[in-house]
């Protein structure tokens, strides 16, 4: 008994450390903020990597998204919900729901991991600690780039994403459904709303600074060499992809208010 | 705020302590790691212009007591003072600009994998001074030329042999023209030959520009080359401290062995 109180005392203090360490270094982001402009070449560098190179993977997944939801959706509708319908409830879906979710999880395993074994490997091999010698803060250098290219990437991606998920979805809804181009289309703009969108795309920033955030304070801390590195990455998309979903659910109870 | 580093015309001008006076000062230093005491009160001064070669069987603390003298680590009591300003007063702004004055030779090179080798030399001036790029790459290219690298600044680090690796960390480590240089075990991992290469350049760079240094080293043939003053490193204190030429001729038995590399299990003959 003795030992399963211990065990779980240690667990709890070692979650203080981590959400602690987390918020010291999203302070010493947000304190290097006014030298941004000094690091624009390294945040351009940062975002190509994010969001340009990641937009084939992206186009990917969202085609099938979109595929399978017109799938599910009409599998579902069918005997019940007339099919003029269907083009709005695959539009809310991916507007709200998929396009950002989807997105967000496969860019953890994508941006998050990549970040964490960058980091980690660089703070292994002590190129963290050369930074800081030559007098160059290592925060500004390394974290703040890629922290704010998530925080801005992430929503472009997911602007892709939503757009090639409903082309997906509008060409299984043509091809395969029986449904007309018109009929689902009009369905779409029967119950779009800004609002929609504009929740997604809120929700994919906030996705995209969870993923960066994690994914750089899981390999700057980095200890152990190459299992340490191993660790870090794996530690980067569980962490990053567990609290995108508890964000989410937190995320809907406000932004979707009834 | 980024520290700015001098121009480099104008760093000589920063040292207003005279050649001989202390400009590294250690006083009291303590480190235990999972309590265990590596480090059990070090008092160490160097002098300006001296090159302090700190010995020890591996595990000793000595790459410990370079990143604490760096303040990459803090200690857990005792004072390191650099020209007279003790780290653990200063802020961080402070310890930033006064890094600017100093190099570091990591005992595995930590070139940046992802820049070349000019961008690895020249990254502290880009990032820390006001020189445009064509000041940096005449700089960088100068530096190469001293650690006989010249022309091969669009290399990575991946293309590199051991040697020339450790050759770019000494450009890198001497582009901003410090007052103080840390080297980390710089002969580590290389041939016999490499290593009497690496260190006949870390001579010509003493001469060259004047530099205060601390290396830390298990290499014997390394410290007698490189080194004005020997302190050996055991068991948490500093056991000796003396000239290479008291080095030599050192009775105590630790030294001897450490010398002649035989360990206390081994028969004398």
């Amino acid at each position: 008994m003795r030992g399963f109180v211990r065990h779980v005392g240690r667990k709890w203090v070692d979650f203080l450390r981590y959400v602690g360490g987390v918020i010291i270094m999203s302070g010493r982001v947000v304190g290097a903020l006014p030298q941004l402009p000094r690091s624009w070449r390294l945040l351009m560098s940062q975002m190509l990597a994010v969001g340009v190179q990641s937009l084939p993977l992206v186009v990917l997944v969202s085609v099938f998204t979109g595929a399978v939801s017109t799938w599910q959706a009409a599998y579902q509708f069918e005997g019940y919900v007339p099919m003029r319908y269907l083009g709005g409830a695959v539009g809310k879906a991916i507007l709200l729901e998929l396009g950002p979710v989807l997105t967000a999880l496969v860019m953890t395993g994508r941006v998050g991991a990549s970040m964490a074994a960058e980091l980690g490997t660089m703070r292994v091999t002590e190129q963290v600690d050369a930074l800081e010698v030559m007098g160059i803060d290592p925060t500004r250098y390394l974290i703040m780039p890629r922290v704010v290219s998530g925080l801005f990437m992430l929503p472009v991606l997911v602007l892709f994403a939503n757009f090639v998920a409903l082309l997906g979805a509008l060409a299984v809804a043509v091809f395969f459904v029986d449904i007309s181009s018109d009929t689902f289309l009009n369905g779409f703009k029967l119950l779009f709303k800004n609002a929609d969108l504009t929740a997604g795309l809120l929700k994919a920033a906030i996705f995209g600074l969870i993923i960066s955030t994690i994914g750089c304070y899981q390999g700057f801390n980095t200890q152990g060499g190459a299992e340490g590195v191993g660790r870090a990455t794996t530690g980067a998309v569980v962490v990053a992809s567990v609290l995108i979903l508890i964000s989410n659910y937190l995320m809907a109870t406000v932004l979707f208010r009834i | 705020m980024t520290p700015t580093a001098p121009d480099i015309a104008s760093v000589e001008s920063l040292s207003r302590i005279p050649h001989g006076h202390p400009v590294i000062t250690l006083r009291g230093i303590m480190k235990s790691f999972s309590k265990r005491t590596i480090l059990n009160g070090i008092d160490l001064d160097v002098a300006r212009g001296e090159t302090l070669v700190v010995i020890g069987r591996s595990g000793t603390g000595k790459s410990i007591l370079l990143k604490i003298v760096s303040g990459l680590m803090k200690p857990d009591s005792g004072s390191v003072s650099i020209d007279g300003v003790r780290l653990d007063q200063v802020d961080r702004q402070a310890l930033m600009s006064l890094r600017l004055r100093m190099g570091f030779v990591f005992q595995g090179a930590a070139l940046f994998d992802s820049l070349t080798i000019a961008q690895n030399v020249g990254l502290g001036l880009s990032e820390t001074s006001r020189m445009d790029d064509d000041q940096i790459a005449k700089i960088v290219e100068e530096r190469l030329d001293w650690v006989g690298l010249a022309g091969q600044g669009g290399k990575l680090p991946s293309q590199l042999s051991g040697g020339m690796r450790k050759r770019v960390s000494l450009a890198r480590a001497i582009a901003m023209n410090p007052e103080i240089v840390l080297y980390d075990e710089p002969t580590a991992g290389l041939d016999p030959v490499t290593a009497s290469g690496i260190n006949d350049l870390i001579v010509s760079l003493r001469e060259r520009l004047h530099v205060t240094a601390i290396a830390v080293t298990h290499d014997m043939h390394s410290a007698f080359k490189i080194g004005d003053r020997i302190a050996m490193l055991d068991d948490g204190h500093i056991v000796f401290d003396g000239s290479v030429a008291e080095t030599r001729s050192a009775e105590s038995p630790a030294i001897r062995q450490f010398i002649a590399g035989q360990s206390s299990d081994t028969p004398q003959s």
